[in-house]
């Protein structure tokens, strides 16, 4: 017999015999905010990541500048920002090692924790938004849901092979309860809010690479 | 810069060392009480690691409170985590079948040996020497990075917790925070001794800066990657792994080949049911609304290769006990060590087990009941982790039942079990009762303190005994009321 099919028997001779019902679930939004962006961005920055709001929000390109004007190396896989580096092109995720800002879009936010979902699509190639120094993220308002049980409503996560709620950086508390930000992957998040369809917000800074 | 480390809580004239686990000698008993008495002689650590945790369960206290509906979530999910388990093979083959038309290759192992021969068969056939790896409670339980290195394969933990754990060869004390019985001292010297940072500096972030520089050199170099799970979603064949330090990320999207390695217990029907636990999962855990991350892996990156190892290793018969089955609801939140009274001032290692702390008490036995025979007798069964257990396991109540099942086998020490029958004499006679209990009450009044705090007293170890009353309760009743008791 195939390990497969003997672990299968085992539970099936083992399987408990009681009723117990899968149960139907609530999605807990009755006492949503009324303001989802202003409870995304204090839950956000209980996390350790910083919410940006342009204003007036054609400020964008202004706000993005000035995230990445000391930046060395830009990597984005956002269609309004021109990085350093084509995405399309990178088929090793090891050459974006040297990035300092990764600048993507993403799907949506959650009002509850503060987190951005993004997915392979967002990120063109995933460890972009782990392996540089810093990530910065556009969110449209609008793409705000209330919860993570309306998060898990969307298409997502049934549509895409990798997808991932960021909730602030990267952190650790390993060592005695010191919070440290910037464990293993990036050391900031920075949410932009930047509506979709907002044109180009052109920044680059240095040449692209030949 | 002084001799001694710097800073917190390790300043001080003299260093403390750090207290070793238990003792383990093959199949033999491990003696959780020498152990405990040994981190108890060691004050520092002690401390720091009792208000450490009892922060962790605050703050998961102040996030309850927060949310109205805490309650109706925890019946949910212990429904949701039920209902699954009463249809472990349907929904393991749902997720089987979903995860292989999403391009992952699905392995079943029986035990620790066929789950660590299939890691290491796949790392093999792609030529990987070099394994980077998340932390994943269950590669302890089968003992993965031996068998590893037996085989000339190189295992790099990433989470600092856990790296801090391997570099000192040292199993993780805990299964969210491994590195928690550990001083910051501790750590500068294991780092001074392994990674080449400076002995003289014990400041936590330049420590966390050490590993995060001396680790990701390795990373980029690694030929495969491991991760754990936290979660498989039957209906989209999903792997969720729930981390803070985004190095589970970093090994399942850097290299080409990523490995899963997970229980048969951790299936979820549907994605949202995710909800349900992603929202109580970390507030349990550390007292935060979510981890820093929540990865959804359904496949393969382009050109990369995703496999899932589905591993059994004694579960399925568990599912077969009626008493201990709903132990396998366990989401590993670690909320029920955070709050134990005996794990706080113990340690996890003093475990000598995989799992420790109150969900260890009630898992180990059903790996080797004669070595963790001890164990269960390890709580003081106040329940408070039955109450903190985001998924409504009875811990407690399966602590008991542990200790008539072992008691039954004669797997308790013959002092505990003559003990145990001398106390089943008394609690049968009541009138006995009544007049022993009006005696110790007497006693603990009058004796002087060398009769009451001594080697045979396990109660008056390291605590003060409680001031007994003037009078027993039917002492007071029959004055006050008269009656016949």
């Amino acid at each position: 017999m195939s390990s497969r099919d003997a672990i299968l028997a085992s539970i099936r001779a083992n399987l408990p015999k009681l009723d117990r019902p899968l149960p139907a679930l609530p999605v807990f939004d009755d006492a949503a905010p009324a303001d989802l962006t202003e409870a995304f961005g204090k839950a956000l920055t209980r996390m350790g990541g910083r919410l940006i709001a342009p204003d007036p929000p054609s400020d964008a390109a202004t706000a993005i500048r000035a995230l990445l004007q000391s930046s060395r190396l830009v990597c984005s896989a956002a269609p309004e920002v021109r990085g350093e580096f084509d995405l399309a092109t990178a088929g090793d995720p090891r050459v974006l090692a040297d990035v300092d800002h990764a600048v993507a879009r993403a799907s949506c936010g959650v009002a509850e924790t503060g987190s951005v979902l993004l997915t392979d699509q967002d990120l063109k190639v995933n460890a972009l938004a782990y392996l540089a120094q810093h990530l910065i993220v556009l969110l449209d308002p609008a793409d705000i849901v209330v919860n993570i049980h309306s998060a898990y409503a969307r298409p997502e996560f049934r549509e895409r092979r990798y997808a991932v709620f960021h909730s602030g950086p990267s952190a650790t508390a390993d060592i005695e309860g010191v919070l440290i930000l910037g464990a293993q992957g990036v050391r900031s998040l920075s949410v932009l809010l930047v509506p979709r369809n907002s044109g180009k917000l052109d920044q680059v800074l240095g040449d692209p690479p030949v | 810069m002084s001799k001694q480390p710097q800073g917190g809580s390790s300043e001080g004239p003299t260093f403390e060392p750090q207290p070793r686990g238990a003792r383990s000698r093959g199949d033999k008993p491990i003696d959780q009480a020498e152990a405990a008495e040994r981190f108890l002689a060691a004050p520092r650590h002690q401390q720091q690691h009792d208000t450490r945790l009892w922060t962790l369960r605050q703050r998961r206290d102040d996030q309850m409170w927060a949310m109205p509906e805490w309650e109706e979530m925890r019946s949910l999910a212990s429904a949701i985590k039920e209902h699954t388990l009463c249809h472990l093979d349907a929904y393991l083959e749902m997720f089987e079948a979903n995860a292989k038309a999403n391009g992952v290759v699905v392995h079943w192992a029986r035990d620790a040996a066929e789950h660590n021969s299939i890691v290491l068969e796949v790392l093999q056939r792609r030529g990987a020497r070099t394994l980077i790896k998340s932390k994943s409670m269950l590669t302890e339980e089968c003992g993965l990075r031996a068998d590893l290195a037996k085989a000339g394969v190189e295992v790099i933990e990433t989470d600092l917790g856990e790296r801090i754990q391997q570099l000192d060869d040292e199993d993780p004390s805990h299964v969210v925070v491994p590195a928690v019985h550990k001083l910051r001292s501790d750590v500068a010297k294991v780092f001074a001794a392994t990674i080449g940072s400076d002995p003289e500096n014990d400041d936590p972030p330049y420590l966390a800066g050490a590993q995060r520089d001396a680790t990701r050199p390795l990373i980029l170099n690694a030929e495969a990657g491991m991760t754990g799970a936290n979660f498989l979603v039957a209906e989209t064949g999903a792997v969720v792994v729930c981390t803070n330090e985004g190095n589970a990320d970093l090994c399942a999207n850097v290299p080409d080949l990523h490995i899963v390695s997970v229980g048969i217990e951790k299936l979820v029907p549907r994605s949202k049911d995710l909800a349900i636990f992603v929202r109580m999962l970390s507030r349990s855990a550390l007292g935060s609304p979510i981890t820093q991350y929540t990865s959804h892996f359904r496949g393969p990156r382009q050109g990369g290769e995703m496999h899932v190892v589905l591993v059994d290793n004694g579960r399925s018969e568990r599912l077969g006990m009626p008493e201990f089955w709903t132990s396998l609801k366990c989401i590993r939140c670690g909320a029920c060590m955070n709050t134990c009274p005996v794990y706080r001032r113990s340690g996890g290692l003093s475990y000598g087990a995989t799992y420790s702390g109150p969900i260890g008490l009630i898992i180990d036995p059903t790996f080797n009941a004669r070595k963790y025979s001890n164990l269960p007798f390890a709580s003081t069964l106040n329940g408070s982790c039955t109450n903190v257990c985001p998924v409504k396991i009875n811990i407690h109540e399966q602590i008991y039942a542990w200790r008539n099942v072992l008691v039954q086998q004669h797997e308790t020490p013959f002092v505990k079990r003559a003990a145990m029958k001398a106390a089943g004499a008394l609690f049968a006679r009541p009138a006995l009762y009544r007049a022993a209990i009006e005696r110790t009450n007497d006693a603990l009044a009058s004796l002087p303190r060398f009769a009451i705090y001594n080697g045979l007293n396990a109660w008056g170890k390291n605590r003060e005994m409680p001031h007994p009353p003037a009078e027993t309760f039917h002492q007071w009743y029959a004055r006050n009321r008269g009656a016949k008791p």
